[in-house]
């Protein structure tokens, strides 16, 4: 069974834990520098779909476009 | 001399620190790459001299963006004999990632703890000594908003430059070390690249695959050798930052002890309004109407201030200056033309003042965040948002913003309609014009917003048709760091609004003195022939208006405001400087005398503006224009607008045409 998700289907409020990064080399790198490693707790803020989503990753609000937002991992806690 | 360089990741208060350094007062932002130039300052402590150097804010030093390509090139290339890397204490665990990739550079780091202040109320307790240690670097604990520990800092940077460093390697376990050392002993061979870059970084990021550092080993007789070892299947770079991150949360786990809540709650609650589903977009708006509404009543009283104090200044000179050429030259040139760009400084100053409380507070950012939607239709993202807004003030510094962008197809579509956006030297031109059509009352103040409103507008179409054009493909993903709300403090504000605000002071004075100077010349001359600037019809600018009014008279627009157009190709607010010297000063002001004068209807007049808006970027964007972009891009911009202007000034008067108005 598949228990992770993409962090877009995660509401405003919900956390979870990165699991992996789905994409190209380029968006995983950007990604990792801002703090989305594998085994990080992130905390979705505010998701209006459509629209960016704001999440807070390692103490720092990140703001992250839905496309982009699709592709980390989560799993929900 | 001793350099030293700063550097941190966006919104930890890197440019305070570097003003209190230097001394230097320059632009304090809140929105991440606002200090996208290099900035460099002299600092004298203790009897010794050094060059900061103010990098931009970045959070790695990859080679995908060029703010972080930027800055390592300096490290490695510039080789600064001190790097300070200012980190937020509130935030250890995502600052330290960058802590770690210059110590990894063997850069001579000195670690400036800011916002010390914020830590500590906020329950954060951080063992000094402790990350000292861990680090092998000396840590001070600053607050650059107060200058709390700089001095400290100061002596820090001094003692560093004597003392050798202890050096701590950071492991990144047996297999990955094993590869590095693998790479690292071919390039040992090399004497050349060994004595050039620190071995292991540069072993590091040829195992990662950095396309910039795989270009530096051409030339190097054992480049293939190099890259034979180098070889892995394995995604390095993502295997690293997952491997940094875990030293980061050992060492966080070791030094810091959290007491009480988060500091963040306010800013939370903040942001469940201003980026509220529904309320998000007309709160933005709000705000917009605000700064427009603040920049124009606040300043009006000002302005009227100057244009009485010129208009008098004018009867005076004209009363006590015996010799009717000087008379004419002091008040009907210098003091007409320049008093009639002058007395829109207030506008101006307010405007930068009211975008900088936006921008201080956090807000900007998340305007950014609000567009993001909107602009992704567009073919943009939000972080083209910030650009725009700031091209309100001043293209100039709204090009240079987009450098935030990573995306060069992004960031030049970005660049190439930032000169649709209204800034304030078309200001006084819409209000002078705006006024003269439509009186003072409420049609004039619409006319004006029409104009910013038609900017972005144009802007939009624009940004479509070059997204279909030249630059095929969706925008690049967003990513914004959003900084905590602060309250805008009153001092960084105004410092911010002079910073901007004084170019047009220094402009008024230089530039458009100059081609005032010009105008009064061109419009009395010959002497004889125009009867000392009385029949102006004989002047030299008569003969150049008639020359290039054909152009012009489909619109309805006379020579005059012609050869204002000319003249704006300059700078825009010399469209109003020439307006000044052509009428030369009268009791009243400049206003009244284009009134007047009758050379605008309102159709002719409103289509005018339109015209000014778009026609052309002045010659300084230009300028910055060609430093950030391919001349190619410049000069299909120059293009675009001169066509557009014409397309739409021909569209706004046909309409009106139809509509009954002349």
């Amino acid at each position: 069974m598949i228990d992770y998700m993409p962090l877009t289907f995660l509401a405003a409020g919900e956390k979870g834990q990165v699991v992996d990064i789905k994409g190209g080399r380029g968006i995983v790198q950007r990604l990792y520098e801002i703090g989305f490693v594998p085994s990080t707790v992130v905390e979705v803020l505010v998701s209006h779909n459509p629209g960016p989503i704001l999440v807070n990753v390692k103490g720092a609000r990140i703001a992250i476009g839905r496309g982009m937002a699709a592709k980390i991992m989560v799993r929900r806690l | 001399m001793t350099t030293v360089a700063l550097i941190g990741n966006p919104n930890v208060g890197k440019t305070e620190l570097f003003n209190r350094f230097t001394g230097l007062k320059q632009h304090v932002g809140n929105w991440p790459g606002v200090t996208v130039e290099k900035k460099v300052g002299k600092c004298v402590c203790k009897g010794k001299e050094f060059e900061i150097i103010d990098l931009p804010g970045t959070y790695s030093l990859t080679a995908n963006a060029i703010d972080e390509l930027i800055a390592r090139n300096f490290i490695v290339e510039g080789k600064p004999d001190v790097v300070v890397d200012i980190i937020d204490a509130t935030n250890l665990e995502r600052n330290l990632y960058l802590t770690l990739l210059l110590l990894e550079l063997e850069a001579n780091v000195v670690i400036a703890l800011n916002m010390w202040d914020i830590a500590r109320n906020g329950g954060i307790e951080i063992d000094v000594k402790k990350l000292e240690e861990l680090l092998g670097t000396s840590v001070i604990p600053t607050v650059a908003t107060t200058g709390e520990g700089i001095e400290k800092l100061k002596d820090e940077i001094i003692n560093s430059i004597k003392k050798e460093r202890r050096k701590i390697k950071f492991g990144y376990g047996k297999e990955i070390e094993n590869k590095i050392k693998k790479v690292k002993e071919i390039i040992k061979k090399d004497d050349e690249l060994a004595k050039k870059y620190p071995v292991r970084w540069l072993a590091i990021k040829i195992l990662e695959g950095d396309e910039e550092i795989l270009k530096k080993l051409d030339g190097s007789k054992y480049k293939n050798e190099i890259i034979e070892a180098a070889k892995n299947d394995e995604d390095f770079e993502s295997v690293l930052a997952e491997k940094r991150y875990d030293i980061i949360s050992r060492i966080v786990e070791e030094v810091v002890t959290k007491k009480g809540k988060e500091e963040w709650t306010f800013s939370d609650m903040l942001d469940h309004v201003f980026l509220h589903r529904v309320l998000g977009i007309p709160i933005f708006l709000a705000l917009l109407y605000a700064v427009f509404q603040f920049t124009f009543s606040f300043s009006a009283p000002f302005s009227d201030m100057i244009d009485l104090f010129f208009g008098w200044l004018g009867e005076i000179a004209k009363q006590n200056i015996s010799n009717s050429m000087l008379a004419s030259f002091v008040s009907d040139g210098v003091l007409a033309g320049v008093g009639s760009v002058l007395v829109f400084v207030p506008p101006i100053f307010a405007m930068f003042f009211a975008l900088a409380l936006l921008e201080n507070s956090g807000y900007l950012a998340r305007a950014a965040f609000v567009m993001d939607r909107l602009m992704y239709k567009l073919g943009l993202h939000g972080k083209s948002f910030i650009p725009m807004m700031i091209g309100f003030g001043c293209n100039i510094p709204g090009i240079m913003a987009a450098r935030s962008i990573e995306n060069e197809k992004d960031r030049i579509i970005t660049i190439m309609i930032n000169p649709l956006m209204s800034c304030s030297a078309r200001l006084p031109v819409y209000a002078l014009i705006a006024g003269v059509i439509f009186g003072s009352g409420y049609m004039a103040g619409a006319a004006i917003f029409s104009m910013y409103l038609l900017g972005i507008a144009l802007a939009i179409m624009m940004a479509l048709i070059f997204r279909k054009l030249l630059f095929k493909g969706k925008p690049s993903p967003f990513v914004l760091e959003l900084p905590r709300y602060m309250f805008p403090k009153m001092k960084t504000a105004m410092l911010h609004m002079w910073e901007r605000g004084k170019w047009f002071l220094i402009k008024a004075g230089t530039f458009i003195f100059a081609v005032v100077i010009i105008i009064w010349f061109l419009s009395n001359f010959p002497w004889n022939a125009t009867n000392g600037g009385t029949s102006i019809e004989n002047s030299y600018i008569a003969y150049f208006g008639h020359a290039i009014e054909p152009v012009f008279k489909p619109f309805g627009w006379n020579w005059q405001a012609s050869i204002a157009l000319f003249f704006g190709f300059l700078a825009k607010e010399a469209v109003v400087g020439t307006f000044g010297a052509l009428l030369g000063s009268t009791q009243g002001g400049i206003m009244e005398a284009l009134k007047n004068a009758h050379w605008f209807t309102p159709l002719t007049g409103f289509a005018y503006m339109a015209f000014v808006l778009i026609y052309f970027p002045c010659v300084a964007t230009i300028g910055v224009m060609l430093r950030e972009m391919k001349a190619r891009y410049t000069l299909i911009t120059v293009t675009y607008t001169i066509t557009l202007a014409f397309i739409v000034a021909s569209i706004i008067e046909l309409i009106g045409h139809l509509l009954g108005f002349s």
